[in-house]
């Protein structure tokens, strides 16, 4: 039986779903602090703790999308917030993906593209979060 | 709805890094091959795709064939299953010293080592570390090298050897040993002795190579940076990327000259004693940068790295610059091109046939940075009044097959003064001989 729109509405986001989405902030804003870290001290110890903190970012952001992408699939109606939600996050896996390739270059190479990604990541990662929480919540449990 | 206006926006924003990946990935594309061979290489503006661009050995078997040399030259296989040969030395009774092994103990600090490491694996041998030197010998003169001992064993990677008098050196990864030697012995009488500690710290360029002065006062040991470009820090570079002179008597030592980023191959050049170096430069800026170089390593100069390559190109990602370290730079004397990495070195002997009598013989391990592999052969440098003079020529090739796959890749060349060039594969695990055909 298709799960409609309304039921992520109604339930909201399951708790675990909402932990993954909310994850993302913390780990994309320590990437983005790592590369203020580094790009003012030049202590390289700064860019690789942005390289791991975006890597786990990814790890969570990824599996929230896909989870949406699911909920997505068995929709009823495919559009509206649930769309919107998704490709939000599609958008700052994909920009996230992007950070940390540019990350995986060496010394100052990484610079200033990666300071600049990293603030765009985590702002998608705030409209993604925000939006999924504003629309449909966390509860799910029950 | 409450948030559908933002919809057009995000579409846009999901446009951006398709549109920027497509960017970094074409300028990342192969340029023209520029000449970079000799004293005055091409160099192209250094640029990076959001990926390097790779091109990893896939190993291949020699089923019995061999690498290809010059007309009226033979090549023969004079020991197989080593693990992991590297330099050799011809003793003064012809016997051959080989040291195998493995080092670096270096940790992955970003996700990127972790990957790198796996894919740059798939290229190298899976035989384990030997941290030994075998002995070859060949007492009859026919060129069968009947006897394969172990010399001495429980080495920490040893790759630099010399001998000096009575006295066999060894750089290990990590300090630098001497044996006694006397002609004919096939086992070290004793452990070894250690003369002094080498910087081992991470080693990501773990190799140390070796030469012994030409009046065997000084040894000098070449030792590469902790990293491709600082990307390990600064601190991490102290000691590092230079040559070391040292006096076996005492342990001392100083730098002789700095700024080599991974001098793999030192040897003297006969007749004027001058120290000669090959060296691998910076990768990750392109195909057709930096070019690895054989040159004479002048005493306190400073070749550049990581500052600027090729005297004052300076490389951008080094932080904090220092222009004053880059206005004092040299540039070495001679290109062998991108990413062939050079990983030995010797000079020829007149034994070696009229053609490669005057030159030096360079090894060449083969590249991972360049979409068409580069190296992979033993090429030979011609000299003339003591200057390299000419393009390189082809010596010791046929390491890649035709398909693509690689059945060998060459690390040190040793001149034998009875008219033979030794050449290390650590790939295949075997000791090549190249003579010139007997008439």
């Amino acid at each position: 039986m298709a799960v409609d729109d309304n039921r992520l509405v109604r339930r909201g986001l399951h708790p675990l779903h909402g932990i993954l989405l909310a994850g993302t902030i913390p780990l994309f804003l320590g990437g983005l602090a790592g590369d203020l870290a580094y790009s003012s001290s030049y202590q390289i110890e700064w860019s690789n703790f942005a390289s791991w903190l975006i890597a786990g970012g990814l790890v969570f952001g990824g599996l929230a999308l896909l989870w949406a992408i699911i909920d997505l699939v068995r929709a009823d109606r495919r559009g509206g917030a649930l769309l919107l939600y998704m490709l939000l996050l599609l958008a700052t896996w994909i920009l996230g993906f992007v950070n940390s390739l540019i990350h995986a270059k060496d010394a100052w190479a990484s610079m200033p593209m990666g300071l600049v990604l990293s603030v765009i990541v985590l702002l998608l990662a705030l409209a993604s979060t925000w939006i999924g929480f504003a629309r449909f919540g966390v509860g799910g449990g029950r | 709805m409450k948030y559908l206006h933002k919809t057009k926006v995000v579409r846009l924003r999901l446009l951006a890094p398709i549109a920027i990946a497509g960017l970094l990935i074409a300028c990342g594309s192969n340029a023209a091959d520029a000449d970079q061979r000799g004293p005055d290489p091409v160099l192209p503006e250094p640029h990076r795709g959001l990926l390097p661009s790779m091109k990893i050995a896939e190993p291949a078997p020699w089923d019995g064939q061999k690498p290809t040399v010059p007309e009226g030259y033979t090549i023969s296989a004079i020991a197989t299953d080593l693990a992991i040969p590297r330099q050799t030395l011809v003793l003064p009774n012809g016997d051959i010293l080989v040291a195998e092994g493995k080092g670096g103990n270096a940790s992955p600090m970003r996700p990127k080592d972790i990957i790198a490491g796996y894919i740059k694996a798939k290229g190298t041998t899976s035989v384990k570390s030997g941290n030994r030197l075998t002995l070859l010998r060949d007492a009859d003169g026919d060129g069968v090298y009947e006897v394969k001992t172990v010399f001495a064993d429980k080495l920490n990677a040893p790759y630099g050897l010399a001998l000096v008098g009575g006295k066999l050196y060894v750089a290990n990864q990590d300090a630098l040993v001497s044996f006694d030697y006397r002609e004919g012995q096939t086992q070290a009488s004793g452990p070894p002795v250690k003369i002094t500690d080498l910087p081992s710290m991470i080693n990501h360029h773990w190799t140390k190579s070796l030469a012994a002065s030409q009046d065997g006062r000084f040894l000098y040991v070449g030792i590469g940076s902790n990293s491709n470009i600082t990307e390990r820090g600064m601190v991490a570079e102290v000691d590092r990327a230079m040559v070391w002179e040292i006096n076996p008597q005492t342990g001392a030592h100083r730098p002789y000259a700095t700024g080599l980023r991974n001098p793999t191959a030192l040897t003297i050049q006969p007749g004027t004693g001058q120290l000669w170096a090959v060296a691998n430069e910076r990768d990750e800026i392109g195909p057709n940068l930096v070019p690895d170089y054989l040159t004479s390593v002048k005493e306190g100069a400073f070749y550049g790295w990581p500052y600027s390559y090729w005297g004052q190109h300076v490389d951008d990602r080094v932080r904090p610059q220092d222009p004053k370290k880059v206005a004092a730079a040299i540039k070495p004397d001679y290109a062998l091109g991108s990413h062939v990495a050079a990983l030995g070195v010797d000079f020829s002997e007149a034994s070696m046939g009229e053609k490669f009598a005057d030159g030096a013989f360079v090894g060449e391990h083969g590249s991972w940075n360049r979409p068409d592999p580069a190296g992979y052969k033993v090429v030979f440098v011609p000299f003339r009044d003591g200057r390299p003079a000419g393009p390189p020529v082809d010596f010791v090739t046929g390491f890649r097959d035709a398909n693509g796959k690689t059945r060998g890749r060459p690390v040190g060349v040793t001149v034998d003064p009875r008219g033979a060039l030794i050449v290390a594969d650590d790939l295949a695990n075997t000791i090549w001989r190249v003579t010139p055909a007997r008439r």
